[in-house]
């Protein structure tokens, strides 16, 4: 009896181990450093504790603040939240997080709407709406950042639309660089959300809807009060993809702007890359990284809670199922 | 003939009555997703002295040189790199394939008491983006000799990919009935025997979700790439195909045109690649997302 335990706890051992192993060493592990990390004043090359500072505690029992100052405390938290630069780049985030709920959200369920029926080529139109969405964000903002150069594709594209005179050079002024970048996003991400609501809507049954036209409702009241709240779901989870996209967003406006011009553009992930990477500052990095983790964690966190509780039935709790 | 196309219509008014606007939507939508694609294709068959005179236009005469040059020029490095893509998006997928499967099998199908536990250690991965990570990561993969190599992506790609791969098929394992299980524990086959030969041939169709998802997320990856080769100083003839393309548009900015085509050439893989898998990732995606 306890060799047959024993072997179901070696067979459990045998497949989730190296999982485990995995992701505890490469996930949770460099996450929790980064919390250690961002307490000190680093740049990630020497020891991360003085040497001497360890002999210090070992001869007096206490950290002596001459000798530790690479433990520097909160102040990197504070130097965070004290920066107009980083907090421009939280407000970046939240900015694209409020316009794709407000504007791709509507948009993608409009579309998903009007095209969740029967017609010649949808095959193909489901696919060609999606293409912008297998490219990778580097392909697409290196494809946009050609096409929105002065009297380039886009400019031209204004002209024929009727727009005279001078366009807004796109990329490079910072009162329109986060709306520039908005489209761009808009761009790569709303077919994916089509396809997504698409998904949703075939999970609505027919006869609902038929059922509600032949009592005399028209096409905006079924949509309205029978397709729309069956759909909430799907929406739900949509929009939380969206929140966590938009706090984390990197890809895109490195490869467009760097985050500039003059930070104009920077998000959370693009400041915390350019303070670690470039200027080789560690411990502040991994302080603004924190933050990210907090802002996301907190959010997410909350959304679930009430929001997205009776769809996932606590799958993240272990409840589920 | 006349009875076939009145019956539907007089059935359903709507569609008759709404037809053309949705069309007319489809249409633009279409033309919002390909024409900036065709743009930079298309330009990529004019010259840079073209490209300067006149920013947009049609190509006067086609040339073709930018394309031959970036595609089998003597210095091109647009081949080893979309190699190298390949070899990290393969071995990715590999990896996370397996041992999400693994794990997936464990939390579906057996009863212990971490068991809860661990299902919502790797859930929670969903909120543990690459970016928060990827200072310490990268230290530690410096301190492991992994940067510049192809391991030091494809080991931290399979760990950040297992949460979504978990998420998606811990319900596929557990839909597979349980008589199945008692009966090939009856007929004398061990717990591992059931996976082997039931259950894995069973949950085809899942795994080729969760590795094409792995697949293209891999193939798309810049952030990681970019401090593990980037930074970390690897050749450029070792780098992956975002980091190329994006290493390529910096340093010859001003090579309009060879911009241009490795663009177009950078996107051919991933179209490819969805216009086959196209069935798996929208799959993929939903079933995630229904969770």
């Amino acid at each position: 009896m306890s060799s047959k335990h024993l072997r179901k706890r070696l067979e459990i051992g045998f497949f989730a181990g190296p999982a485990l192993l995995f992701y505890v060493a490469l996930v949770i592990f460099p996450i929790v450093l980064a919390a250690v990390y961002s307490v000190f004043r680093w740049d990630g090359l020497g020891p991360l504790l003085d040497p001497t500072c360890i002999e210090a505690y070992a001869a007096n029992g206490s950290l002596g603040p001459n000798y530790c100052n690479r433990f520097v405390g909160i102040e990197n938290y504070t130097r965070a939240f004290a920066d107009p630069v980083f907090l421009g780049a939280i407000g970046h985030n939240f900015l694209i997080l409020g316009l794709s709920l407000l504007i791709q959200g509507p948009l993608a369920i409009g579309l998903a709407l009007l095209l969740n029926r029967k017609m010649r080529g949808r095959a193909l139109l489901r696919l060609l709406i999606f293409i912008p969405y297998v490219l990778s964000e580097v392909v697409a903002g290196l494809a946009w950042k050609l096409l929105l150069m002065p009297n380039a594709g886009f400019d031209t594209f204004l002209d024929v639309l009727g727009w005279k005179g001078d366009k807004p050079n796109w990329l490079a002024d910072p009162d329109i660089v986060m709306w520039t970048m908005f489209l761009i996003l808009t761009w790569k991400y709303v077919g994916f959300a089509v396809i997504l609501m698409l998904a949703g809507l075939q999970g609505v049954p027919e006869e609902l809807s038929e059922a509600a036209q032949i009592d005399g409702a028209s096409w905006w009241q079924t949509q309205r009060h029978i397709t729309l709240p069956l759909l909430g779901p799907t929406i739900r989870i949509w929009a939380f993809l969206s929140i966590i996209g938009s706090l984390q967003l990197f890809d895109m406006v490195w490869v467009t702007t760097k985050g500039g011009p003059n930070f104009s553009s920077a998000t959370m992930a693009t400041y915390l890359v350019e303070i670690g990477s470039s200027r080789q500052q560690i411990g502040y990095g991994t302080a603004v990284a924190v933050i990210l983790f907090v802002i996301s964690l907190i959010i997410a966190l909350v959304y679930q809670r009430f929001a997205l509780n009776r769809d996932l039935e606590g799958a993240t709790t272990g409840k589920g199922r | 003939m006349a009875t076939t196309t009145t019956a539907p219509v007089t059935r359903r008014r709507r569609i008759d009555f709404g037809a053309p606007i949705v069309y007319l939507v489809a249409l633009i939508i279409i033309s919002a997703t390909v024409v900036p694609v065709a743009y930079i294709v298309i330009n990529g068959f004019r010259t840079t002295k073209q490209l300067n005179e006149a920013p947009a236009g049609w190509p006067d005469p086609w040339t073709f040189s930018t394309y031959g040059r970036v595609l089998f020029g003597q210095d091109t490095l647009f081949w080893s790199q979309a190699g190298n893509s390949t070899v990290v998006a393969l071995g990715t997928t590999l990896g996370v394939v397996i041992f999400g499967v693994m794990a997936a099998f464990v939390i579906a199908r057996y009863e212990f008491k971490a068991r809860n536990l661990l299902y919502a250690l790797f859930t929670a991965g969903l909120l543990f983006p690459i970016s928060v990570a990827i200072l310490p990561l990268s230290i530690m993969l410096k301190t492991l000799g992994l940067n510049g190599s192809v391991f030091g992506l494809i080991i931290p790609q399979v760990a950040f990919a297992l949460p979504t791969t978990i998420i998606i098929l811990v319900p596929f394992l557990r839909a597979i009935p349980k008589e199945l299980e008692d009966a090939a524990l009856i007929d004398g086959t061990s717990r591992i025997g059931f996976f082997w030969r039931i259950l894995l041939p069973l949950s085809g169709p899942g795994l080729v979700t969760v590795g094409v998802l792995a697949f293209v997320n891999s193939w798309n990856a810049y952030l990681l790439p970019l401090f593990v080769l980037g930074a970390g100083g690897a050749g450029q003839s070792n780098y992956t195909l975002p980091l190329g393309v994006q290493q390529f548009s910096t340093q010859y900015s001003s090579d309009t045109a060879g911009v241009l085509a490795f663009t177009s050439l950078a996107m051919i893989p991933a179209l490819l690649f969805f216009t086959l898998a196209e069935r798996r990732i929208v799959g993929g995606l939903t079933g995630a997302v229904k969770g």
